[in-house]
């Protein structure tokens, strides 16, 4: 039976690292993931459980630590966001390069400047390219429920990544609502002990770890980090499909909401989809044939999946929380129409950023672009690919 | 009672706008309710003008922008009524529940011609009589499940009760006070 | 020759493909430095000269190659000229200038 409680994401992601019981967890506070390390202290100081705490000085010692621990074959659970993540960037291609299943729940928060604290993309989005596997979260529930399989899917033997499970910063993280917890025993059971192929404490098969790697062989290492990548879209899968067995819960690489006849569909990541999940009902009503994608794993990119997912789709609005400043719109809004490139041509898609820095996405945003979609499929013309919602004009 | 009831709290930095609300959002989850609370975060400090929010509601909530149409507004503090435009988008077929010790015809004259329900109650006389100390808290959130009929009132006295048990199980002496606040509350909501 | 060779567990070449490398580059061999020759690095060569050493080993903890050949009883063998970049380190060091130290040829 689900344990019912009511907690913010913060609370609900420590519980989980609770459960977890990880050996390591080094980290350093930063607004809005702050809570996650601070209520998991009080776990340690309070004998709940074995984890050694590491409070380190910065967060590029918090990642050099979990991975220190991690190749030392300790499971190593971390927290950041915003400037943190970006502090730790040279450490997160280290962790996926080694092939380190370090686990990292990143608050999402807008990356300054000018400096602010609230939500956006802009952190999680910089390291889609890290090497690590990227899962999001639309409430405190899924980041919960992420965090637990995440332990899995990093740590099977095909993938062997790290995980970054995001989840909105003050909208997810700082507002308490419904959670299902999971019993002790069974997360325990569930995320079972973590047994690496090679660990530098193995003193009868003594390894080394970070060598110097040179044109000689760099490129092949690449190249399995590559095919490890491909591998955890299947591992995702299957780990899913056993939480589901646990909890009856159900985790894809996305989530489709009222896709099956959509002739429009907005494509978007984390807590919006829920605000999205709301107009799509009252278009519904109103009998518009609305439907949403929301992306749960990002990194790996579902590209046949989501090809299938919006192929019957006439007109696709892909909404961004960060911008590339590329010039050509938003991270996901590339890689769904690089996707759609040459397997779905002739669906319309244009590219929404919306609520940078924590600029709240109101129902009525949302419903204005299910409308600007309405619009392209009457007159089969996009006036405008790329666009901004919620911005003075 | 339409299917998600939204309410938003106007007090300021330490009065514990933000504590209520996540107590409202407590004593509704424990009658099986869903709920969502969550305050804005800005750069508030110690005095500064803050807002609080809650949903509630008998199914789930997926909504995740702040409220902009909120049923029920509360005021924690009335100096805020000439700072704050408390009122922006409230229902009319709603209510504001101010902490005053005016007469809500009285206070109604500061809402901008808000021609809705207008609640008062008299949070810091009930709050210094039974706690012997300002905390408004307790008698606002009584007020509030008293206008709003989110849950009901004996219900609520109940599940308060185990949860004060709980909450202040070093210092039970205050349980009794707090008690006897949300009683009182509840009884002396004036505007009904 | 004393030193015994280690069976690999797995043998990287420059001809190992990306499916049967090890992750992340780990070396899962201890010591398989010793499969890659360095001895034609060498510009300078020591030459030990047996009938002057007094076989006090003071080579042997300064040979940054592991290249000083000692047997199961502590007894200096040789040179070990696969892996000598001839830094000429053991020659610097030996009292007894039993090493020479010469241009190769």
């Amino acid at each position: 039976m689900a344990i019912r409680d009511r907690l913010s994401g913060n609370e609900a992601v420590a519980v989980a690292m609770r459960q977890i019981n990880p050996d390591v967890v080094a980290a350093f506070p930063i607004t809005p993931s702050t809570e996650v390390p601070q209520y998991f202290s009080s776990f340690v100081a309070d004998g709940k459980v074995d984890t050694e705490f590491v409070p380190v000085e910065s967060e590029h010692s918090a990642m050099s630590a979990c991975i220190g621990a991690q190749a030392a074959g300790a499971r190593t659970v971390t927290a950041t966001s915003a400037n943190g993540l970006a502090l730790m960037w040279e450490m997160l291609y280290i962790a996926a390069s080694l092939r380190l299943p370090v686990m990292l729940a990143v608050v999402n928060r807008a990356l300054s400047g000018p400096i602010n604290i609230h939500n956006d993309h802009s952190d999680s989005m910089g390291a889609r390219d890290s090497g690590w596997i990227q899962i999001y979260g639309e409430t405190n529930q899924e980041a919960y429920d992420n965090l637990i399989q995440a332990i899995r899917i990093g740590e099977h033997p095909d993938v062997m990544l790290p995980v970054m499970s995001c989840y909105d910063g003050f909208i997810t993280s700082h507002a308490v609502e419904n959670i299902d917890l999971i019993e002790d025993d069974k997360v325990k059971e569930f995320v079972g002990e973590y047994k690496p192929q090679y660990h530098l404490n193995d003193r009868f098969n003594p390894v080394s770890m970070g060598a110097l790697d040179l044109q000689n062989h760099y490129f092949e290492h690449k190249r399995q980090q590559a095919e490890a990548m491909r591998n955890a879209k299947k591992v995702i899968l299957e780990v899913a499909e056993e939480f589901y067995k646990l909890t009856g819960r159900k985790y894809g690489l996305f989530e489709e909401y009222k896709m099956e006849d959509a002739e429009i569909a907005v494509v978007v990541i984390n807590s919006t989809a829920g605000t999205a999940k709301y107009v799509v009902d009252r278009l519904r009503e109103k009998g518009v044939k609305a439907g949403l994608v929301k992306i749960r794993v990002y990194r790996p990119f579902p590209v046949e999946e989501i090809v299938a997912a919006l192929s019957k789709c006439k007109a696709v609005a892909v909404m961004d929380k960060a911008d590339s400043f590329n010039a050509a719109g938003g991270p996901l809004f590339t890689d769904v129409t690089s996707a759609l490139y040459g397997r779905a041509d002739g669906i319309k898609v244009i590219n929404y950023i919306y609520g940078l820095g924590g600029r709240d996405v109101k129902t009525d945003d949302i419903e204005a672009i299910y409308n600007t979609l309405l619009d392209i499929v009457k007159t089969g013309e996009v006036k405008s690919v790329y666009n901004y919602i919620g911005v003075r004009e | 009672m339409s299917k998600v009831v939204e309410i938003r709290w106007h007090g300021r930095g330490g009065q514990g706008a933000k504590t209520a609300s996540l107590l409202l959002a407590d004593a509704a989850f424990n009658t099986g309710k869903y709920i969502q609370g969550f305050p804005e975060y800005g750069p508030e400090r110690m005095g500064a003008p803050i807002t609080a929010y809650n949903r509630i509601s008998d199914e789930k909530i997926t909504v995740h922008s702040n409220i902009y149409e909120p049923d029920y507004v509360v005021v924690v503090d009335e100096t805020l009524l000439n700072s704050v435009d408390v009122t922006a988008g409230l229902k009319e077929d709603g209510a504001i529940i101010i902490n005053t010790a005016k007469e809500p015809e009285e206070i109604r004259k500061k809402l901008k011609g808000y021609k809705g329900k207008v609640c008062t109650i008299d949070a810091r006389t009930i709050s210094i009589d039974c706690l012997k100390r300002y905390f408004p808290n307790t008698p606002m959130l009584a007020a509030v499940v008293k206008v709003s009929g989110i849950m009901d009132e004996e219900e609520f006295i109940k599940d308060m009760e185990e949860s004060f048990a709980h909450k202040f199980a070093s210092k039970p002496q205050v349980i009794e006070g707090n008690m006897q606040a949300l009683k009182r509350a509840l009884m002396e909501v004036k505007g009904l | 020759m004393s030193k015994v060779k280690v069976e690999r567990k797995k043998v990287i070449t420059s001809e190992t493909t990306w499916k049967e490398t090890t992750p992340g580059g780990i070396i899962i061999d201890p010591g398989n430095a010793e499969d890659f020759l360095t001895g034609d690095w060498r510009s300078m060569r020591p030459v030990w000269n047996q009938e002057k050493c007094k076989q006090c080993l003071l080579c042997f903890p300064v040979c940054p190659d592991s290249s000083i050949i000692v047997d199961e009883d502590g007894k200096m063998l040789g040179i070990d000229y696969d892996h000598c970049k001839g830094c000429g380190v053991c020659a610097e060091v030996c009292p007894f200038k039993s090493i020479d130290y010469v241009e190769e040829e």
